[in-house]
């Protein structure tokens, strides 16, 4: 396949940045689509140019380190993945390809494609954590019954891998989906109940902090979520976080 | 519970709630102006019920002024703070393939329904507040004592095409407005459970038949003058 790219170059953060077109050629269908990037930077660092940065790790979709909005859509056109289980037989020969950071105030763009994360490891260093007794008497967790209905939804929702896709295709750039996620799966189970009521105040407080936008419901996340966290969570954290506001 | 509207959920909260209260009171508008399609003498007689009841004109009235007011400023204040959520927009964006147009176009949608609801007040609501307080005729009577204004003043409205065209594209756009709006409500206040579906279909009738009620309401009077 022979394909033109538009990606997004930016020397740094006060850099203003634009799209560059590229021409990739002999793209196999077989390919991801992070290895026709490396391709394209091969090529790149051969011609003595400039590699375009992109974030990746594990290049099997459970790391959450890959991202990119892809022809208008965070992690691309595909389903339930990430970008670097995409695969170039989702195009076509001849085909324009946009390649973009995820876009979000909260997210400045670093380089290139690479974009700065770090708010939601503050949304979770707020709140995203349970009190264990490691003293000596700690309690094994499967000594703790759960129901089985409340341990499935939890797990579903612990199995958000924080990529920020929710907020990239979110119109407003809200970042409920992800904190829904981290609120549902410790307010499901018994371990969570400790610091509910703090847990969901602080995690949504430093959300607002980060400049988030706001839920308008119309459930982008959701279809964009490789995870297919389902916006029941968010629905989920509206009643948690109002249950909390009127005891605190 | 202090600061809640401080706060994104808060704010959403409070948001729905404002919009539940409208969604109760379009039905009830509805039924009232339905009346007029089939007896003119309960309209008239509703009417001045409503017109002159002080708990309906010196409480409910009040509390629904506000109730449109919060909700459209409230909508307005979201839609700034959520663009600015956003500083560079994406060269290629494809909305439609995750979300519906009316999800992304509510203060589109809203925006309209405003303009629709100015002309409204102007055609009704001030015509009515000045017969009724300025000049002090709570009669309400028509000009020759013959039997109350209200009917004939609604079929006169209706009369002229601008008008009544004016009319159907504002339920146009109400509806396009509920096609989201209604389900999205109970989703703001955490209503998400295996009613959600059901509630979807209900929705959508809502939506699409108590606008498209008004719309032949309008039109009947239009004919039939
Ligand atoms: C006066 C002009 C209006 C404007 C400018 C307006 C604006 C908006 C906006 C921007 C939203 C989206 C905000 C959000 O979802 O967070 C919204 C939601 C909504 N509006 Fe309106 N609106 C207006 C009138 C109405 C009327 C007359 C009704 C019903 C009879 C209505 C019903 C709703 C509903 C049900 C929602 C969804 C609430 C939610 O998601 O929690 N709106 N409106
Ligand atoms: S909710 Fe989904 S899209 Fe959002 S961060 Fe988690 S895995 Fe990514
Ligand atoms: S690189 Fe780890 S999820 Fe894509």
């Amino acid at each position: 396949m022979n394909l033109t790219l538009k990606i997004w170059r930016q020397k740094n953060a006060n850099d203003k940045g634009g799209l560059v077109d590229y021409k990739v050629t002999d793209v196999s269908p077989d390919m991801s689509f992070l290895e026709m990037l490396d391709v394209l930077n091969e090529d790149l660092i051969n011609k003595n140019e400039e590699p375009v940065a992109f974030d990746h790790d594990c290049r099997e979709g459970i790391c959450g380190m890959c991202s990119l909005y892809i022809n208008g859509e965070a992690h691309g056109p595909d389903r339930g993945i990430t970008t670097c289980q995409l695969h170039m037989r989702m195009f076509k020969d001849g085909d324009t390809i946009y390649i973009e950071p995820f876009r979000a105030a909260a997210f400045p763009v670093i380089k290139d494609l690479v974009v700065d994360r770090s708010a939601f490891d503050r949304i979770q260093h707020a709140g995203g954590f349970i009190s264990v007794n490691t003293s000596g008497n700690t309690i094994d967790a499967n000594a703790i019954p759960v129901n089985k209905h409340d341990a499935d939804k939890a797990f579903d929702a612990a199995t958000c891998i924080g990529c920020g896709a929710c907020v990239a295709s979110c119109k407003n750039s809200s970042a409920m989906l992800f904190v829904s996620a981290k609120v549902s799966q410790f307010a499901l189970l018994p371990q969570g109940k400790i610091e509910a009521t703090d847990r969901v105040l602080n995690m949504v407080k430093q959300m607002d902090e980060e400049g988030f936008g706001n839920c308008t419901n119309t459930g982008a996340c959701e279809v964009e979520c490789p995870k297919g966290i389902s916006l029941e969570n968010i629905a989920r954290m509206n009643r948690e976080y109002l249950k909390a506001s009127l005891k605190g | 519970m202090s600061g809640i509207l401080n706060s994104s959920i808060g704010r959403k909260f409070a948001m729905a709630l404002s919009a539940f209260f409208l969604m109760i009171f379009l039905l009830q508008h509805f039924a009232i102006n339905s009346l007029s399609v089939f007896s003119a003498d309960a309209f008239n007689e509703v009417s001045h019920f409503m017109g002159t009841n002080w708990l309906i004109q010196f409480v409910m009235q009040p509390i629904l002024m506000f109730g449109v007011v919060f909700h459209f400023v409230m909508g307005f204040v979201l839609e700034i703070r959520n663009r600015k959520a956003r500083h560079i927009s994406y060269a290629k964006n494809n909305g439609a393939a995750n979300s519906t147009w009316m999800s992304r176009n509510m203060i589109y949608s809203g925006l309209f329904i405003l303009i629709f609801l100015i002309i409204h007040f102007l055609d009704f609501w001030f015509p009515e507040i000045n017969t009724k307080y300025i000049q002090g005729d709570m009669s309400g009577l028509l000009a020759d004592g013959e039997g109350y204004r209200y009917f004939e003043e609604l079929q006169h409205k209706f009369e002229p095409v601008w008008r009544v065209a004016l009319y159907c594209v504002g339920f146009v756009f109400l509806a396009l407005h509920l096609l989201h709006g209604f389900n999205s409500a109970f989703q703001s206040v955490g209503a998400n459970n295996k009613y959600t579906k059901g509630l979807k279909g209900f929705g959508k009738a809502y939506a699409i038949l108590i606008p498209l009620g008004f719309i032949v309401i309008a039109l009947v009077h239009h004919f039939n003058h």
